[in-house]
């Protein structure tokens, strides 16, 4: 295990000078200049562009470019965004956000969407499942930004039950509209590969065996059916927390969370390179831990999987 | 010029109502006029978070430089109706344009109790100027002598010869050439002075600045992309004296939140309505609203360089396709009256403008003059039916793409040729072409003026060879008028001038003028006392609680 671990880090490496290569290339590759935009419609003055072109690297070619961005990495320091300010500052104050953002959907999706699809795959056929079933495919035939202004407008402005925007702090009570609207897309997903995989389940020769052997249905369905479907709906969230970090740039548009997706947004906008590439190489290490994460869960929930090193 | 790039509040409306609604909307409710109202409120308002450090010299955009205004204070500021009155400055003397000696008031200090000097100013200005410090808006000090010998590339002169130090109240300042309307920039953001510290690590200063203005920045207060808290500085004896409890910006990324937040009385005042909403902001704020146009506009610069657009054919074509927009059914349709028809260059709340200078007629729908004026181009040149005329515009902010569209569809109608809408994806790949002056058609380019003068929109914009000629317009004739109007003795001698230089422009057309920018915006029923200023910015010192 410890050997599978290690190996699965050192995948990591080439993952991540793969991905930063990329990103740095298609930032690079963006048409504009952008120092030439920060002059706004005024005459560019050569002199200061110039100045601002050697601050930024901005007149190195791409190689250049791309190694001293490496450089920066590995002596912990990210280099500056155009208002001068410390990208691993930047990154530092954006990131708890968008991580408890991300945390507090993927929560929800997760404890509702198996909840709902629990009973709803025990109850196949019936009243509750069918209303679910319609519910949820109307959650994922609506597109994210369409609920999130629906709700903010009626929960935030008509009802007053929460501010229609998150304060300076965002704080947890703040991010529960924002997180609502972010996952409901997963609860969506989340509660159909449920109640799919129960209802699979419940017809397994173990599931049988354990009723026959008299246990009660509580257990059976807690240990037998309910662990044994969870396999597929961890794989989908594990994968999903990487996905909702970088996927949350409408909501927080919409909510105005001062997040990774705001930021990153801004920083393409503005062609800043080291900030898009530095937010984008954080959230594909977390897409890749996360995953990590997933894997080994594997192995608890069904102790027949086995890591070879 | 604060202009396009982070323009919100330019772009505020355009996509709106395509509906034929037709609805006029009137410019209606000013401010609620009463005086009074708590003072012990503070105003929390829609800000952008500020592109570079928060330095006078190196902010170039709304975001910041909204800040920068009301944490500084300069010789002169403006007034609501644009007129420049003394806020540093005792006097500001100057009898032949070029030569001037400005005398500061005593006992002046900033905020962290460092006195104000003439030396003060001239360190601040060299400091701006200054090739090597690459402060973004040196440029405002390019008519003082010696600015191209600091501010060439690599230049180690850090001082311009024209700024001399008299006394500690007093100093001068030469010019390169006369202009006479010199010290009616002295109230933009870039001409404030800044205290020592500054001058020595001015990015630290720009995290967190220390000036002299209505207000100061709260300890703490600049949390990056989430809100700008500022407090009432009591020492402050100026114009703009602060009649509220401090102003917070809360940073928006974008203006439909903001909106929401409005309506839920959780944000006081939005400068800007989003685009949106503008069909239903009257019925959701009643009267705590404002119409108001403010000194920018909209053209479109048709570049020389292009070869159908030169010469005498280029300019009949111009005219031609001048006469074949009709302004008031985009203002009304599109709009819904968020803007004002052009008749000139500049702008309407701008002292000396005219809207019947000759010429003007070239800016009014006429479809028959048009379709005339394309005939005579023509027979000169042949227009090559395949040809496409292009109008290019930025499409991640602003809201352009539906004006254009419709200019488009009129131009075609009118004239019977391929027009389309070139859209860039972002404003720094536009501004590329056009600075390189490799553009393949027309850009939409607007304008916001940086001092409430009319020569702020003809000169830097249409001088031969000036920074911001996208359409590399050259006119000898022009620019002597120009200059004509910088010689002049007075201010209205000077616009007079330069009301003649507009009537060559409203012929050669470089640019085709579109509308005047109207700032609308509102308010919760939190507040009172709501008025904008001559630049579509809320003045923020004089709201006050209900």
């Amino acid at each position: 295990m410890p050997t599978y671990i290690l190996k699965r880090f050192l995948q990591l490496i080439p993952v991540f000078l793969g991905a930063t290569l990329l990103v740095y290339f298609l930032v690079f590759s963006l048409p504009g200049d952008p120092i030439v935009a920060l002059f706004g419609d005024k005459p560019v003055n050569v002199a200061v562009a110039a100045k601002l072109r050697e601050q930024y690297h901005l007149d190195q070619p791409f190689w250049i470019q791309y190694l001293l961005y490496l450089k920066s990495i590995f002596t912990f320091d990210l280099g500056q965004d155009f208002s001068g300010r410390p990208i691993a500052t930047v990154l530092g104050e954006v990131f708890p956000v968008t991580a408890r953002l991300a945390i507090m959907a993927l929560i929800f999706e997760g404890v509702f969407g198996i909840v709902f699809g629990l009973i709803a795959g025990l109850r196949k056929g019936k009243f509750f499942d069918a209303t679910v079933l319609i519910a949820s495919l109307v959650v994922i035939a609506i597109p994210i930004f369409v609920l999130g202004f629906l709700l903010q407008f009626t929960i935030g402005v008509q009802l007053g039950w929460a501010k229609p925007t998150v304060s300076s702090a965002a704080t947890v009570q703040d991010l529960i509209l924002p997180a609502i609207v972010l996952g409901l897309g997963s609860f969506a997903y989340v509660l159909r590969l449920t109640r799919t995989s129960v209802i699979e389940n419940m017809n397994a020769d173990y599931v049988r065996t354990a009723t026959a052997k008299g246990l009660s249905r509580f257990q059976v369905v807690r240990v037998h059916i309910l662990r044994n479907s969870l396999i597929p709906v961890i794989t989908f969230l594990g994968a999903d927390l990487g996905a909702l970090m970088g996927g949350a740039i409408v909501t927080e548009g919409i909510f105005n969370v001062p997040g990774v997706g705001n930021r990153l947004y801004r920083a393409v906008l503005s062609g800043e390179g080291p900030t898009v590439v530095s937010i984008v190489t954080v959230l594909v290490l977390i897409y890749c831990l996360s995953n990590l994460l997933v894997d080994l869960l594997y192995g608890w929930l069904d102790p027949r999987i086995r890591y070879d090193s | 010029m604060r202009f396009s790039r982070t323009s919100k509040a330019l772009g505020m409306v355009a996509i709106a109502a395509l509906a034929l609604t037709g609805c006029g909307a009137s410019g209606s409710a000013t401010g609620s006029g009463s005086t009074g109202g708590d003072t012990s409120k503070v105003i929390l308002a829609d800000g952008s978070e500020p592109q570079r450090p928060l330095m006078p010299a190196d902010t170039n955009e709304v975001g910041g430089g909204k800040v920068i205004d009301m944490i500084f204070a300069g010789l002169v500021s403006y007034d609501a109706s644009g007129k420049a009155v003394n806020e540093l400055a005792d006097s500001i003397e100057g009898k032949d344009g070029q030569h001037f000696t400005i005398k500061i008031k005593k006992g002046e200090k900033f905020t962290n109790g460092e006195a104000i000097t003439a030396k003060t100013f001239v360190d601040s200005w060299n400091f701006g100027a200054a090739a090597k410090n690459a402060q973004l808006s040196g440029g405002f000090f390019e008519s003082i002598k010696g600015y191209d010998e600091a501010s060439k590339e690599g230049s180690t002169v850090t001082t311009m010869s024209g700024l001399k130090v008299v006394d500690d109240q007093t100093f001068t300042v030469e010019l390169k050439q006369p202009e006479s309307d010199w010290p009616l920039r002295l109230g933009y953001t870039a001409f404030v002075p800044v205290p020592s510290g500054a001058l020595k690590d001015p990015k630290g200063f720009g995290e967190k600045p220390v000036g002299n203005g209505p207000y100061k920045l709260a300890d703490g207060g600049w949390q990056h992309n989430v809100q700008i808290q500022l407090v009432p500085n009591p020492d402050y004896n100026g114009p703009r004296k602060a009649k509220n409890a401090g102003v917070t910006f809360k940073i928006y990324q974008n203006d439909d939140a903001a909106y929401q937040d409005l309506l839920s009385n959780n944000l006081d005042i939005l400068q800007t309505i989003p685009t949106s909403q503008l069909k239903n902001f009257k019925s959701d704020l009643g009267d705590r609203t404002i119409n108001k146009p403010y000194a920018g506009n909209q053209t479109i610069a048709i570049p020389e360089y292009l070869p159908e657009w030169s010469g005498e054919a280029g300019k009949l074509r111009r005219q031609a396709i001048s006469m074949a927009i009709n302004r008031d059914e985009i203002t009304k349709v599109i709009f819904n009256g968020a803007r004002k028809p052009a008749k000139d260059f500049t702008a309407p709340v701008l002292d000396g403008y005219s809207d019947a200078i000759p010429g003007a007629e070239n800016l009014t729908f006429n479809a028959d003059k048009a379709k005339a004026a394309w005939a005579k181009a023509d027979s000169i040149k042949k227009w090559d039916s395949n040809e496409t005329f292009t109008i290019a515009y930025n499409a991640d902010k602003g809201g352009h793409k539906a004006w254009v569209e419709a200019v488009v569809n009129q131009l075609k109608n009118t004239l019977g040729i391929k027009v389309e809408g070139k859209p860039y994806a972002t404003f720094k790949e536009a501004r590329n072409d056009a600075t390189a002056k490799t553009l393949t058609g027309s850009i939409r380019a607007g304008w916001q003026a940086d001092y409430p003068s009319l020569y702020n929109f003809l000169g830097p914009i249409y001088k031969t060879g000036a920074g911001s000629n996208d359409a590399s317009y050259a006119n000898p004739a022009f620019d002597k008028a120009v200059s004509d109007g910088l010689n002049a003795s007075s201010v209205s001698d000077g616009n007079k001038a330069m009301n003649k230089a507009q009537e060559i422009l409203l012929t050669d057309l470089p640019a085709i003028p579109l509308w005047y920018q109207v700032a609308q915006g509102g308010w919760s029923d939190k507040v009172s006392n709501v008025d904008y200023g001559w630049d579509g910015v809320p003045l923020y010192y004089e709201v006050t609680g209900k």
